[in-house]
């Protein structure tokens, strides 16, 4: 496969991804606007939800306001904002228009009909438009996708980088929602069972489209500690960085398998190392070397692994 | 003037056209309108689109879609298939001697001027003798026809001629569209193009290369206008579409960057011009390109289809001599027309040309996509005048041509169906045989009355159908 058109599969796995992330701030941001705006902790939610898209300077600078109308139009339209969903949904359909030839018909199909249905939104005026039929498109169009992918394409090569963006992208997105958010989740007595710290922990959980699986896999009150157990260790929870990583872990062995001796494998050899670290480890562990350290070192290693991945696969060998 | 209509004869279905009047009388005016729509929408959801230079607007405009298609004869297309074949291999004829020891101009039947003073001519490749001696492997003719049994050829296209991918997915869609149609007709199929096409690249394969030959399509990159047909061609003959950062020149060989390490290349379909092939050789500032790839050309490391400077073979100003290559390297006559051609360097040529400037056609010389060229008679006094200034500022720039009377085919209008003119490109591939699929891309002129069927120029396309006996 042309390294090049394994780098554009790579990437469309991350922009839609990245455009599911988006959606669910979205969906976030719109529930913090319901609430009274007296109370200055529920603004600061919304910048910490942002600074974890690394956008909250963006869109302090061009939209001020925390209202609906801006967290649309910047979370959903904004294509200055490169982790708009517009503007994911656009790369990624690019990306894949460039690879065309490794993508089965029904995938471009569902990434073309997204991209085109989004031309069509953006046509719509803005009133006619509610929060939630906007996340509704986003996330059924990329689901439309990745079912796609997973139903018709070959499990070759091209299938693992695509897989690989997907994995990659979904644990730098938790593991950074949880760095801005690492304190709310440190047991401080003064803070329990306030309604405050009860709520930041379930806008957590639903921005990582969590909050049901929670209850079911835990039952019971919120605590911090399972909040966390259940978005870093929980090898059933989706999004938890184990679970993303070990995925990670699996698409990295079939490309090593597949391509056998004569290619490197260093972002396999690295992917399985980082894999064994955090799976030697409880959430107590993690609590005690400190969360903000822990999350730091693992952004770090995942920004390895995928440079790994660019030196191992994705300039051609020269 | 009176045009050749392809259906009707005064109120007579010509032959093969039989079948389809029922289907276009009996058509009820909103069904149409509901597949108009369904095939728009099939085309958006493919992705056909075609960009138009500098029109800005829509990036992914579509090129209309007329469903009526248009219709041959088997005994009407054998003999187009022999005309197109015999001017295929006068062409290539020409090419290996013009680089070569140049026969046809020591035996005066060119000029030497108009060869090796053309911008086409390519002197890095003299003396280069590509495998099997074919310069040119994809040709595209365009051809009009003017009563039941005259057709002209317009243009040969013996570089990277598109819009193959269109004749492809018009037959696909109109199947999908209206089976009954193709249960009722016998229709020549088309789909087999993509396998002829790679077995004429690999047959072409260098001498070097002694395994099954790696084949790849090289496009300048997503963002041409022709890229969905670049992605379309090499995704059904399953070979790599490839930019030019993808490949890189080694020692006497040419590979491209693949997730397991380099990979040799033997044969790139290039469809990108020879200015941008390789910095090294032609414009230092090409960012398309592969520094190093003519040597490894030169050397027989690698194939290039078509080969660096076959265009020279379908310049404007060398079309006029194409009847006198088939006389001279094929000993035959010729059997498709060449459109009578003014050529406005000779002094009489031009006197006529400016006498008469309202009733002609003038083109550049090195112009396509239907850009720089004068219609006469469509055209008003001030364009005339505008057009007369810049012919005179540099006639050798120019040819004219009489305005042909292109036949028309009935086309689905806004008010039903209407007569619209019409003219026909087959792709005929070249290599250890000389192939062209029973079709051809037919592109209709939709404004009433225009004769230009440029996509670029308000043009659209028909499926284009071969009936077999």
């Amino acid at each position: 496969m042309l390294s090049r058109t394994a780098s554009n599969l790579f990437w469309m796995g991350r922009h839609l991804e990245r455009a599911e992330t988006a959606a669910r701030l979205l969906d976030v941001g719109q529930r913090i606007t319901l609430l009274p705006n007296t109370e200055l902790g529920y603004q600061n939610e919304w910048n910490s939800l942002l600074q974890a898209s690394g956008s909250s300077d963006m869109f302090a600078e061009k939209y001020g306001a925390i209202t609906q109308e801006n967290i649309e139009e910047f979370i959903f339209f904004d294509r200055a904002n490169p982790s708009s969903v517009a503007s994911c949904l656009e790369k990624a359909r690019e990306a894949g228009r460039i690879v065309r030839t490794a993508l089965t018909s029904q995938v471009w199909d569902a990434l073309n009909v997204s991209y085109q249905e989004l031309r069509k939104i953006e046509r719509l005026p803005r009133a006619k438009l509610d929060t939630a039929s906007l996340t509704d498109f986003t996330t059924s169009h990329t689901s439309t996708v990745r079912g796609a992918i997973n139903a018709t394409q070959l499990r070759n090569d091209g299938w693992h980088f695509m897989n690989l963006g997907y994995g990659l992208e979904r644990a730098d997105a938790t593991a950074r929602l949880l760095d801005v958010k690492y304190f709310v989740l440190l047991p401080r007595i003064e803070f329990v069972g306030s309604g405050l710290d009860t709520y930041q922990w379930q806008v957590i959980l639903r921005a990582l489209s969590a909050h049901r699986a929670y209850h079911w896999a835990y039952g019971g009150d919120i605590t911090a500690g399972q909040v966390a157990d259940f978005l870093i260790l929980n090898g059933e929870s989706p999004r938890a960085l184990i679970t993303s990583l070990y995925e990670t872990v699996w698409h990295l062995e079939g490309l090593a398998r597949r391509y056998g001796d004569g290619v490197p494998t260093s972002a396999r050899d690295k992917a399985r190392e980082v894999l064994a670290a955090l799976q030697a480890r409880d959430i107590e562990m993690i609590f005690d070397e400190g969360l903000h350290e822990f999350l730091s070192w693992f952004i770090q290693e995942l920004s390895t692994i995928s440079n790994l991945v660019h030196q191992d696969y994705l300039l051609g060998g020269v | 003037m009176s045009y050749y209509n392809e259906m009707f004869e005064g109120d007579r279905v010509r032959d093969p056209y039989a079948r389809l009047r029922d289907w276009v009388e009996t058509m009820p005016d909103d069904f149409r309108q509901m597949k108009q729509a369904e095939a728009e929408a099939l085309f958006r959801r493919i992705g056909i689109t075609f960009a138009v230079y500098g029109e800005g607007g829509d990036p992914d405009r579509l090129i209309p879609f007329d469903m009526m298609p248009r219709v041959f004869e088997q005994a009407e297309w054998r003999k187009l298939e022999r005309g197109i074949k015999q001017r295929a291999r006068a062409l290539n004829a020409f090419l290996r001697d013009v680089y070569g020891r140049g026969e046809i101009i020591r035996a005066g039947r060119i000029p030497a001027r108009l060869v090796y003073q053309n911008e086409a001519y390519e002197k890095s490749v003299v003396g280069v003798v590509p495998p099997r001696g074919i310069y040119s492997h994809i040709i595209g003719i365009d051809l009009v026809r003017t009563a039941k049994d005259e057709f002209y050829v317009l243009e040969d296209n013996c570089r990277t001629p598109s819009g193959v991918s269109y004749m492809l997915e018009n037959r696909e869609i109109m199947m999908r569209m209206f089976p009954q149609l193709f249960r009722g007709n016998r229709i020549e199929p088309v789909d087999q193009y993509p396998d002829l096409l790679r077995r004429t690249l690999e047959s072409v394969a260098p001498a070097k290369c002694n395994d099954r030959p790696t084949c790849v399509i090289l496009t300048p990159g997503h963002y041409n206008s022709a890229y969905y047909e670049h992605s379309f061609l090499a995704n059904l003959m399953g070979v790599e579409l490839v930019e030019g950062q993808d490949l890189f020149v080694d020692g006497e060989f040419c590979y491209m960057r693949t997730t397991t390490g380099p990979k040799r290349v033997d044969v790139i379909y290039r469809r990108i011009d020879d200015p941008y092939l390789d910095p090294l050789c032609f414009r230092p500032d090409s960012m398309l390109g592969i520094p190093g790839l003519m040597d490894v050309y030169r050397s027989g490391g690698v194939s290039i289809c078509s080969a660096p400077g076959a265009g020279v073979a379908d310049d404007k100003a060398i079309y006029t001599f194409v009847p006198e290559m088939i006389r001279f390297y094929l000993g035959e006559e010729p059997i498709l027309n060449n459109v009578q051609t003014w050529t406005l360097w000779k002094d009489d040529d031009y006197r006529y040309v400016m006498e008469n400037l309202g009733d002609l056609v003038v083109k550049e010389v090195h112009g396509s996509g239907g850009y720089g060229m004068l219609v006469g008679p469509k055209s008003t006094k001030e364009e005339i005048e505008a057009f007369r200034a810049k012919i005179q500022a540099n006639p050798s720039n120019y040819i004219a041509q009489p305005t042909l009377a292109l036949s028309t085919c009935p086309t689905f209008v806004e008010e039903g169906i209407a007569p619209r003119h019409v003219d026909l490109r087959p792709y005929c591939l070249c290599g250890d045989r000389i192939e062209l699929v029973p079709g051809g891309l037919t592109r209709v002129a939709l404004r009433e009355g225009s004769l230009v069927v440029n996509s670029s120029q308000g043009g659209g396309v028909k499926d284009t159908w071969v009936l077999s006996e």
